[in-house]
């Protein structure tokens, strides 16, 4: 038996421990917001948080999460309130979309570090994801506008 | 209110009726019986798209094909494009919003399920491609929204005892005199009854809304919280997971497999021999991987056991030297070059590209006795489920292909064979229940039908002036369309595939005598469209040889092109915006350089401007401006995306991507040996639109091909070296 939570919510699983947390994520659990891009932490679109640290899920085994607090995207927010999905609503950031969770839960680590983050900073948190469709430029855009959203008061 | 009920009870009744008298009636046969009826029918729907299964038990006035009204004032907008990042889920639904007068925070969208109704106008068959989803859709979804408006204002008119003529429509209800008000979902029960018009009149361009607007994307709510649903992402009761053990090299076959370990391995519920390899069918995606992984084949390498790239394009390099199949001829060029005043050749190699879709290939399959549910992310309806019914043994009908959102496409998605649709089937047939076959991003990788390797041979000349007096151009490679749907059309009485000179054969500039040529080259590797298909490799070479060309007349690279297109306004219109957004002739600092291009593609006229420095021999891309010409267009927030996603693909592919073989066999696997661009090494991106009247072109593509000449051109003006080859490798350029 494995034991965590994720989004808040007690898992227990009986289940083989070297399986990759993202499968276990999206198959067991059924939250399939978190995507399987490369399966070695190549591109990203697995990312989510283990006790608010950003994991690539694809390749870290679910016994990792052992008494730990998951995220995942549907965790972010109940109803897109998460500063950054608001900016990423403003700036119309997602194409095809398939990457959109992986940046998300990147750039939400990247903003409760550093709420004001430099374009030098966003290039570090955010080299780790891959977006295929080309939605950098936006992507840097709306994480520059989440920060000033959390600067001026909005609620996190 | 009880005329409602009692159409609402008629629907009930007509839907009893349909489903007693063909108890085989599947949904979708429901679906067009009730448009069939022209708007006659109100009907409680549950329509198949899979994305809105959940807010179905509405009732709701089917006018046409593209609209769905609900008695909640709902606008559900039934989209016959795949949504893989384009925007068509927004602009579709505008075009008909925008005639229909509906309320914009009302509207949503729907996939539309495989019917000759949503026939691609031009294509003759359901598909999404060739940066056509837009201007195809135009005059459907404009009518189809102006036809429903007819409707309901009709239907207000006979409420209230006026005429037509005297009502008007705004943000989703029909107004008449001061005080009369019915909403469209008020309206739509009687709206039901009425016969749709025969004919409709379309606003003025000039009392638009929405259209010309940079609306914002309705699926973004979606695709920010995780619940859009990908074909990775459909989940079945009692459905198990496929991995496929595929061969290593292309037209390698199975001699024999051990699967002792892999059989008795947790999960694992079948391993079947299937024509795309062996199929390990498990509880999990996880266990049907470890599995098989675990499976010890076999294979006959057939005879590609020795293909090797470098080799081929020796071979490529061989066959440029003689005459090939003529393309177009202007003049004489061959003397024009031979008593030129200067003259340069120049060779340009691009290499097989996968297409990389962020969400690797996969596909949902129920296959039962007398019906089949295929659940994936299709650019090729029409032909996907033709082919599923064929190995499932079923006739069309009994197939229903629900479309999800595509996790990228980039013309993957849209195979002639239906390759990752097909084999889902086969692996239905031996797993005996639903079944969702999940390809690694090895497999998807090394899974063939690549953009096709090209050599491109061109040898120029000037005369005494600097003027271009002659341009020859040979190309060498795979024919895409061959033995696809298209190649009838594409192909018709010519000797040469369009698809791999396009780009080339329309070179706008005016010199007197051009010649282009193809070899047609034969090859085991499947390769399809890529994103811009032969822009993709043609744009590259154009561009690169008009700049060395400009160097050999001594003339700067911009304004020696103004000169050669004196007589395509559109060319230079877009030429001229690039330049003096980018600040041509602003210096910049020492160690950056820039590059320019220009190039039509699928309907539209674009140029981008490059600026680059080079450290280490590394290049890094600063900024990139682009100017585009579509025409009319639809939503200026779409096509700038589209540009900057464009101009990035391109320049990924410019800097980093290559698929090589040896001994057969494809030695890059996953996105460390095949790169795409990241967000660090990503440019500033401008997107100046053109703003005209002319016919509307695509967007999807035409941003692609005009990178990699920029970049290689501004590598050019930094470093003084040519580049021949993509990716750039400068410690091998001239």
């Amino acid at each position: 038996m494995i034991g965590f939570s994720v989004n808040g919510k007690r898992i227990d699983l009986d289940i083989d421990p070297s399986t990759p947390l993202l499968w276990v994520i999206r198959e067991q659990l059924g939250l399939t917001g978190t995507k399987y891009g490369c399966g070695m932490a190549q591109c990203g679109a697995c990312t989510v948080h283990i006790n608010g640290e950003a994991v690539r899920s694809c390749v870290a085994s679910v016994e990792r999460a052992a008494g730990k607090a998951v995220t995942t995207i549907e965790g972010l927010s109940l109803d897109l309130s998460h500063p950054l999905q608001r900016a990423w609503l403003e700036e119309d950031v997602p194409q095809c979309g398939y990457c959109q969770s992986g940046q998300l839960m990147s750039a939400a680590v990247l903003l409760r570090e550093k709420p004001a983050p430099t374009d030098e900073e966003i290039d570090e948190a955010m080299t780790g994801n891959i977006c295929r469709c080309g939605t950098y430029p936006r992507i840097r855009r709306a994480i520059h506008r989440a920060a000033a959203m959390v600067a001026k008061g909005g609620a996190q | 209110m009880i005329r409602q009920k009692m159409i609402d009870q008629k629907m009930i009744d007509q839907k009893m009726i349909r489903r007693n008298a063909s108890p085989g009636t599947n949904r979708r046969d429901f679906l067009k019986v009730s448009v069939a009826a022209s708007g006659g029918l109100l009907i409680g729907f549950r329509f198949p798209g899979i994305t809105q299964l959940a807010s179905a038990q509405v009732s709701a006035f089917m006018p046409n094909a593209f609209v769905r009204i609900g008695t909640d004032e709902r606008i559900t907008v039934i989209v016959n494009h795949s949504e893989m990042g384009q925007g068509v889920y927004t602009s579709l639904p505008m075009l008909l919003a925008e005639e229909l007068d509906a309320d914009w925070t009302k509207v949503g969208y729907e996939s539309a399920p495989v019917d000759p109704k949503y026939n691609h106008p031009a294509f003759g068959m359901q598909i999404t491609g060739g940066s056509s989803s837009v201007w195809s859709g135009l005059q459907q979804f404009r009518q189809a929204g102006a036809g429903a408006r007819a409707m309901l204002i009709a239907a207000a008119a006979q409420q209230w005892g006026v005429d037509a003529s005297s009502c008007r429509t705004e943000s989703g209800a029909v107004f008449s005199g001061s005080n009369r008000k019915l909403t469209y979902g008020q309206l739509a029960g009687v709206a039901a009854t009425l016969a749709p018009p025969e004919h409709v009149q379309l606003k003025d361009p000039k009392i638009f809304k929405l259209i010309g607007k940079p609306i914002k994307r309705l699926d973004t709510p979606e695709k920010i919280n995780g619940k859009a649903v990908f074909g990775i992402d459909v989940k079945l009761p009692g459905m198990l997971t496929a991995v496929i053990a595929r061969p290593p090299i292309f037209g390698a076959s199975v001699k024999s497999f051990d699967d002792s370990r892999a059989r008795s391995m947790a999960g694992v519920r079948k391993i079947a021999a299937v024509p795309a390899g062996i199929a390990v069918i498990a509880d999990t995606f996880w266990q049907a991987k470890v599995a098989r992984d675990a499976l010890r084949v076999d294979w006959d390498e057939g005879s590609m056991g020795n293909f090797d790239t470098s080799k081929m394009m020796q071979d490529f390099r061989e066959r440029a030297k003689s005459t090939g199949t003529s393309v177009r001829k202007d003049g004489d060029a061959s003397s024009a070059l031979a008593s030129a005043a200067k003259k340069i050749e120049a060779v340009y190699e691009v290499p097989y590209l996968s297409h990389l879709m962020m969400e690797p290939l996969n596909c949902v399959v129920d296959l039962r006795a007398d019906s089949c549910e295929v659940w994936t992310g299709s650019q090729f309806q029409t032909v996907d489920r033709a082919n599923a019914a064929k190995v499932a043994g079923l006739s069309n009908e009994k197939v229903q292909l629900h479309t999800t959102f595509l996790g990228g496409g980039f013309g993957r998605r849209a195979n002639p064979q239906s390759d990752f649709v097909v084999e889902a089937v086969h692996v239905a047939k031996a797993a005996g229940v639903p079944v969702k076959v999940i390809w690694t991003r090895e497999d998807d990788m090394q899974g063939g039908w690549y953009r096709p390797a090209f050599l491109h041979a061109i040898e120029g000349g000037i005369d005494a002036s600097g003027n271009p007096v002659g341009w020859r151009s040979r190309l060498v490679g795979q024919s895409i369309m061959a033995g696809t749907p298209f190649a009838a059309m594409m192909m018709k009485g010519k000797e040469y595939d369009p698809a791999s000179v396009e780009g080339v054969d329309d070179l706008p500039y005016a010199i007197p005598n051009v010649t282009v040529e193809s070899h047609q080259a034969e090859i085991g590797v499947p390769v399809q469209w890529l994103r811009s298909v032969g822009h993709s490799h043609t744009a590259f070479a154009v561009e690169c040889f008009v700049d060395e060309l400009a160097a050999l007349a001594q003339k700067d690279p911009y304004q020696f092109r103004r000169q050669l297109l004196q007589k395509q306004p559109r060319y230079l219109g877009v030429l001229d915006l690039a330049a003096r957004k980018a600040g041509w002739d602003k210096p910049l600092p020492k160690g950056m350089g820039r590059g320019i291009a220009v190039h039509f593609a699928f309907g539209s006229y674009s140029a981008h401007v490059a600026e680059v420095s080079v450290t280490d021999n590394r290049v890094r891309v600063h900024r990139m401006v682009c100017a585009i010409d579509c025409g009319q267009y639809v939503n200026p927030g779409i096509i700038a995306a589209q540009t900057e996603g464009g101009a990035i693909f391109g320049a990924s592919a410019a800097l980093f991507q290559e698929l090589t073989f040896a001994n057969g066999r494809l030695q890059q696997t996953n996105f460390h040996t095949f790169p795409v661009m990241r967000i660090n090494e990503c440019p500033e991106i401008e997107t100046h639109i053109v703003e005209n009247n002319e016919k509307a072109g695509g967007i999807g593509e035409p941003g692609v091909p005009c990178a990699a000449p920029a970049i290689a051109n501004a590598v050019f003006a930094v470093t003084g070296k040519r580049i021949r080859r993509l990716p750039i490798h400068l410690t091998e350029a001239a």
